[in-house]
């Protein structure tokens, strides 16, 4: 009974605007999946939502729901719940109310109604709440009051626009779980659009990168995280962020710092020019004594000790995308600020872009 | 000795003082007028011209058996209340439909409207009577009560729409959306979710409308020709000719006349409550 969503090209070109905000985009949801949008601010992910709703006009290409083409059907005709950012509930109804008031306007019978609401408040832990105004609840309790309002619905799809990003950092964590295990529950197809990758990481069954309006890359999150794409995928996914630095290529041999390293035949095979981008996560990075092969030295600046694991904040000899390189290092024996130690790139775990599309070079 | 710190939200004895005396002095400035006429319209004829000054005098309400059974106040009433509850039903309407176009969507020609709404508040009535009334004339509404709802909107709708739109404006467009989502149209959306949140913004226009139409004499004498068409404002003008006015008369209709518009008044301040929209979004 789960609906596939397609978008098909679909472009959103605000009126007097060169650019588009979403530029042809291609994306299947899968019945059932819980998919995860996400970029930086701006980057049209809220707007390609948006357009799912029907709130946003779509200038060309087209959205289908199940196989309905919606492209240009009304909100209330496409069989959708969405979830806000600011939960948009009405003021002026009480929580009952408000969870049923797309049932009300539907022409759905009273008894119905409340049946549908009171499972709904039972499953949200909401029954307590039901004769309040929104204004009477807390942030959370808002949260689940519009979660509830979607799902009494029984939508084909759910939409939800950063629906956490106005709780606070402990409730945003315990409600992530909540609903990425109530969809799976429902079992109904959602589209989640966040600007917070670890949301998206944690949540998605699989992850859309937008950037500029231009799908980056889609894929289940350690794919994602593992295989990106490109350089902006590279470094948007995981936190902290890959080390990612330009470096010349002589003889098959990035020339990071004093080190050189060598690249596989497949990467120096497709360059071309003299130069490489190169990328590696905090956790590809291993202490080494002076002196080995490959090994550059950086200087500590700060290290972050979070009892589980320590982040190395350094510099290096040579100049990365961000200011300072990041590495993971045992949280129980960190070295001292001010000090020199060598790392070494895990060959296995380094990801190598063109300098000029910023596209993924073959590794192996 | 020393002196107990005050508080931040303690004021000095010579500025709390100064404040009191001011508020004193500001509220005596209001309320004299208003007194006045009600304690004249109690005297008798003959007391209210004297030139000794007493704030009771034989009091009777004479006057008002007068004004209601042996003038045509009560038809002149009603006439008001007929021209002020239309201005206010259709000014309302209007403007409220017109403020929320203006709020939420985008159309050609919305800054246009938008100025032409702001211009035409700048015209003094004076100078807006005489083309309203040959206007007026060739409708064939001159002497009707139409004329003066026609004109009263006017004037109101313009200002209500501008105000309107400002408290249209302050209810968050989210809701729209969720509305639109939940399967409401425009229309349904306007009245469903955004009136609902707007009570204290129609509340206040409802008012103005009201008392813009109630009080109301320059258009009332042009447009008004015969006595039992006449509504209050004009009407009273007949119980002062420049000889022999009859303030007894006067006093007691403008008593009278108050009434209605602090009944209006209670109504509208229950919805004036802050806050309508809290609690609807958070950000």
């Amino acid at each position: 009974m789960s609906t596939p969503v397609v978008f098909d090209a679909a472009t959103r070109l605000y009126p007097g605007s060169t650019v588009p905000a979403v530029d042809r985009l291609d994306l299947e949801v899968q019945p059932g999946e819980f998919l995860a949008l996400v970029g930086p601010s701006g980057c049209g992910k809220s707007t390609s939502l948006r357009m799912l709703a029907g709130l946003e006009d779509v200038s060309s290409g087209s959205i289908r729901i199940g196989d309905r083409d919606v492209t240009h059907l009304r909100p209330k005709d496409r069989d959708i719940a969405m979830v806000f950012q600011n939960y948009a509930l009405y003021p002026h109804l009480t929580v009952g109310e408000n969870m049923g008031f797309a049932l009300k306007i539907a022409g759905v019978a009273k008894s119905e109604i409340s049946t549908r609401v009171a499972d709904a408040a039972r499953i949200l832990d909401l029954e307590r709440f039901l004769d309040r105004k929104p204004k009477a609840l807390s942030g959370g309790q808002r949260q689940r009051v519009a979660m509830g309002r979607a799902i009494v619905r029984e939508p084909q799809v759910f939409l939800m626009d950063e629906p956490l990003s106005n709780l606070d950092a402990k409730l945003r964590v315990s409600t992530r779980t909540e609903i990425a295990s109530l969809q799976r529950r429902l079992g109904i197809t959602t589209v989640y659009v966040t600007h917070d990758q670890v949301e998206a990481m944690t949540m998605g069954d699989r992850v859309a990168v937008l950037k500029d309006g231009v799908l980056q890359q889609v894929a289940a999150p350690l794919d994602l995280y593992d295989r990106p794409a490109n350089v902006f995928v590279a470094g948007f996914i995981g936190s902290p962020a890959m080390n990612l630095g330009t470096f010349a290529v002589e003889d098959g041999d990035a020339l990071v710092a004093e080190a050189r390293i060598r690249l596989p035949r497949a990467t120096t095979d497709a360059l071309t020019t003299g130069e490489v981008v190169l990328g590696f996560r905090p956790e590809s990075l291993e202490r080494v004594p002076a002196g080995t092969e490959g090994a550059f030295a950086v200087e500590v600046l700060v290290v972050e000790e979070l009892g589980s694991e320590a982040f190395l904040y350094g510099s290096l000899g040579a100049k990365l995308h961000n200011p300072q390189l990041v590495a993971k290092v045992e949280p129980r024996s960190v070295p001292a600020k001010g000090s020199v130690v060598h790392f070494r790139v895990d060959p296995e775990r380094l990801h190598a872009f063109s300098t000029t599309t910023g596209e993924a070079l073959p590794t192996a | 000795m020393t002196r107990k710190p005050r508080g931040r939200d303690e004021r000095s004895p010579l500025s709390s003082l100064a404040l009191h005396a001011t508020l004193v002095v500001a509220t005596t400035i209001a309320l004299f007028p208003v007194v006045w006429v009600l304690l004249a319209s109690l005297k008798p004829q003959d007391a209210i011209q004297s030139t000794e000054i007493h704030l009771f005098d034989h009091p009777t309400l004479e006057n008002y058996r007068r004004v209601l059974f042996e003038t045509s106040f009560p038809h002149w009433f009603l006439n008001s209340v007929v021209v002020a509850i239309f201005t206010m039903v259709i000014g309302i309407s209007m403007s409220a439909t017109a403020g929320y176009a203006l709020s939420r969507f985008n159309f050609p020609g919305k800054r246009g409207v938008m100025w032409l709404f702001l211009i035409t508040q700048m015209f003094p009535v004076a100078i807006l009577i005489v083309p309203i009334y040959t206007i007026m004339a060739n409708l064939g509404l001159i002497d009707t009560k139409a004329s003066l709802v026609i004109a009263y909107c006017s004037v109101a709708v313009p200002f209500c729409t501008w105000m309107l739109r400002g408290y249209f404006d302050t209810i968050p467009p989210e809701l729209d959306d969720a509305a639109a989502l939940d399967g409401l149209g425009p229309f349904k959306t306007f009245w469903y979710v955004v009136l609902p949140l707007a009570r204290p913004g129609l509340a206040v226009t409802a008012f103005y409308t009201f008392l813009t139409a109630w009080g109301e004499v320059a258009y009332a004498i042009a447009f008004i020709l015969s006595d039992k068409n006449l509504t209050l404002g004009a009407g009273l003008q007949q119980f002062v000719p420049r000889f022999n006015p009859q303030w007894d008369l006067l006093t007691a209709g403008a008593v009278l006349i108050m009434l209605p518009a602090s009944l209006v008044f209670y109504f509208a301040q229950k919805h004036l409550v802050a806050g309508l929209t809290a609690g609807g979004t958070k950000g």
